[in-house]
């Protein structure tokens, strides 16, 4: 939606940045994969436009857009929105709790790790989709099964995140932690916590990532609202436009969060090396 | 007094890294440890530090074994080390959490003063030359006014200038409090520069092949003859405890005529 006066704007302010020329190839560089969408939908908006197509199954552009203001102007996008949000809110939660108390154990304690490891493991290995009729039989068709199921998807890459970011915390920099006599608190505050930081913020962006594809899975178990609802909703009534309105709420929302995340850590983490870098290609 | 008692060290592979190693070393007094690849000297330093404790034997810092990092030991790996989350000044100061923030940060600007890093008091150690990351990571150790200070081969990844600079650092510090320092190296310049005392080790097992006292008036002159015929003492003494034929351990025969012959 709002990609194309981003892009002027970047393109008409280039030219008389400071770095001048690599800026401006940059810019040029990043605008080259714009192309293909971009021209595509203008050539859709004008076949559907020139009658070449009556864009019924798929829609142009702008009734996309028309359908996404109207939803928006309705009130009903925010609704389904915020009841959306807040699933993947609480099943991140918990997701999040239980897999960083998990992986910290197992990656701090053989012990734990050879204890439970492997029962995780194989439970990995189960599409989580599968469990859905299990948690429908536990906790009912309603929220509690919804968040359960979110929570898991959350949880394994938590969990393997943490428990890897943990094991491959530096031995050189424990034993500086060592050699001033730290105790197994100041140890884990001073120096793994920061350590495994990095490491952890990427993990909690896939298990972020995870969670927005697992409320679509949750919302089609039947639900009354979500934008999962008005997916399935467009698709009973026909409506095209709706299902692509909610695709673009569901990107955008996802990117938002996750920038939001990255945001959230990002001055906790101006000392990594590249840092700075990624946060400005994204 | 700093003194080791017998100390061996079988790691679990076997390897007698070291082997009955006596040593004493007095207050104040710079000893360094030179010897072929392999011969113990890290294993050595890394037991007075407490950070492993040796199979046999003792290492005793006024009369109290040393079981665990102490206090008074501080220790400079060959690499800075320094924590990439924390700036330069928190690096520094970062074995001083129990005394008061202002009492701290005054240390702490100290000792930046004294390595002559006082302008990058509040960068990040990426941000820092390897000789520079390297004097961080000395003010670290000094902070805390150890007794002991152990550096091991801790100019050993700079270029010669680099290094000549940072010893002439290490001995001005060194002058200021009087430390005990002990410090491991592969460079025959540095330990004449440094030493009160050489000890040349020979490998498998471990043990303290030649002593030699350097008897040479501080600040050193490098082209001077005295440090040169130092220099040959010790290159000799390395040349042959890494000759397979000596098996001896040299100290015990030092007083005997055959030694004499060769320093
Ligand atoms: N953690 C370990 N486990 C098993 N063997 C080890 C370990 N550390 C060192 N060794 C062995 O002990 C011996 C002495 O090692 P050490 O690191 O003390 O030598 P060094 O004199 O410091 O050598 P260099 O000059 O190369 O640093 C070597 O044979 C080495 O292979
Ligand atoms: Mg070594």
């Amino acid at each position: 939606m709002s990609v194309v006066p981003i892009l002027i704007a970047a393109e008409t302010s280039t030219p008389s940045a400071a770095s001048g020329r690599p800026a401006l190839r940059r810019v040029l560089r990043a605008t080259l994969g714009l192309i293909l969408p971009v021209g595509l939908a203008l050539i859709w908006e004008f076949a559907v436009r020139l009658g070449w197509s009556d864009g019924r199954l798929v829609p142009p552009p702008s009734v996309i857009f028309s359908t996404f203001t109207e939803l928006a102007r309705s009130g009903e996008l925010q609704r389904h929105a915020a009841a959306t949000v807040a699933r993947v809110g609480a099943g991140f939660a918990l997701g999040v709790v239980a897999g960083t108390l998990a992986g910290a154990v197992t990656g701090y304690s053989r012990f734990a790790s050879r204890l439970i490891d492997p029962s995780l493991q194989a439970l990995r290995a189960i599409p989580s989709i599968a469990w859905v009729p299990l948690f429908i039989l536990w906790l009912g068709i309603f929220e509690a099964s919804k968040i359960t199921l979110i929570a898991v998807g959350v949880f394994f890459p938590v969990y393997l995140g943490v428990m890897g970011a943990i094991r491959s915390v530096d031995r050189k920099l424990v034993e500086v932690g060592r050699a001033f006599r730290l105790s197994d608190a100041a140890m884990v505050r001073r120096i793994l916590l920061p350590a495994v930081l990095p490491a952890y913020v990427i993990a909690l962006r896939s298990g972020l990532g995870l969670g927005w594809m697992f409320v679509v899975a949750a919302e089609f178990m039947g639900a009354s609202e979500g934008l999962g609802f008005l997916l399935v909703d467009g698709q009973q009534l026909g409506k095209p436009a709706q299902i692509v309105a909610a695709i673009v709420a569901f990107a955008i929302i996802g990117k938002v969060t996750d920038w939001l995340l990255v945001l959230g850590f990002a001055p906790f983490l101006r000392w990594e090396d590249r840092f700075s870098a990624r946060g400005e290609n994204r | 007094m700093l003194s080791l008692d017998r100390v061996s060290k079988i790691y679990p592979n076997r390897v007698r890294a070291l082997d009955g190693v006596t040593l004493d070393v007095a207050p104040g007094e710079i000893l360094v440890i030179v010897g072929g690849s392999g011969c113990g000297k890290s294993t050595l330093l890394r037991a007075v530090s407490g950070l492993d404790a040796p199979s046999h034997g003792r290492v005793l810092l006024d009369g109290a074994t040393v079981t665990a990092p102490h206090e008074k030991i501080g220790i400079v790996f060959q690499e800075p080390r320094l924590l990439p989350w924390l700036s330069v000044a928190d690096n520094v100061g970062f074995g001083l959490a129990h005394l008061p923030a202002a009492q701290r940060r005054e240390r702490v600007a100290r000792a930046l003063d004294r390595v002559g890093l006082v302008d990058k008091a509040n960068v990040w150690p990426r941000e820092l030359s390897g000789g520079q990351a390297q004097r961080v990571a000395i003010a670290r150790a000094l902070v805390p006014r150890p007794e002991v200070l152990l550096l091991d081969e801790p100019f050993s990844a700079l270029d010669a200038f680099t290094r000549a600079d940072l010893q002439d650092h290490v001995l001005d510090l060194w002058a200021e409090l009087r430390p005990t320092l002990i410090v491991v190296t592969h460079d025959v310049d540095e330990a004449v520069v440094l030493a009160d005392r050489i000890l040349v080790m020979r490998p498998r097992p471990g043990r303290v092949f030649a002593e030699i006292e350097t008897d040479l008036p501080r600040p050193r002159d490098r082209q001077s003859a005295p440090f040169d015929v130092v220099k040959r003492r010790v290159l000799a003494a390395l040349d042959r405890s890494l000759d397979k034929a000596a098996s001896v351990d040299e100290r015990e025969t030092k007083a005997s005529a055959g030694a004499s012959l060769w320093w």
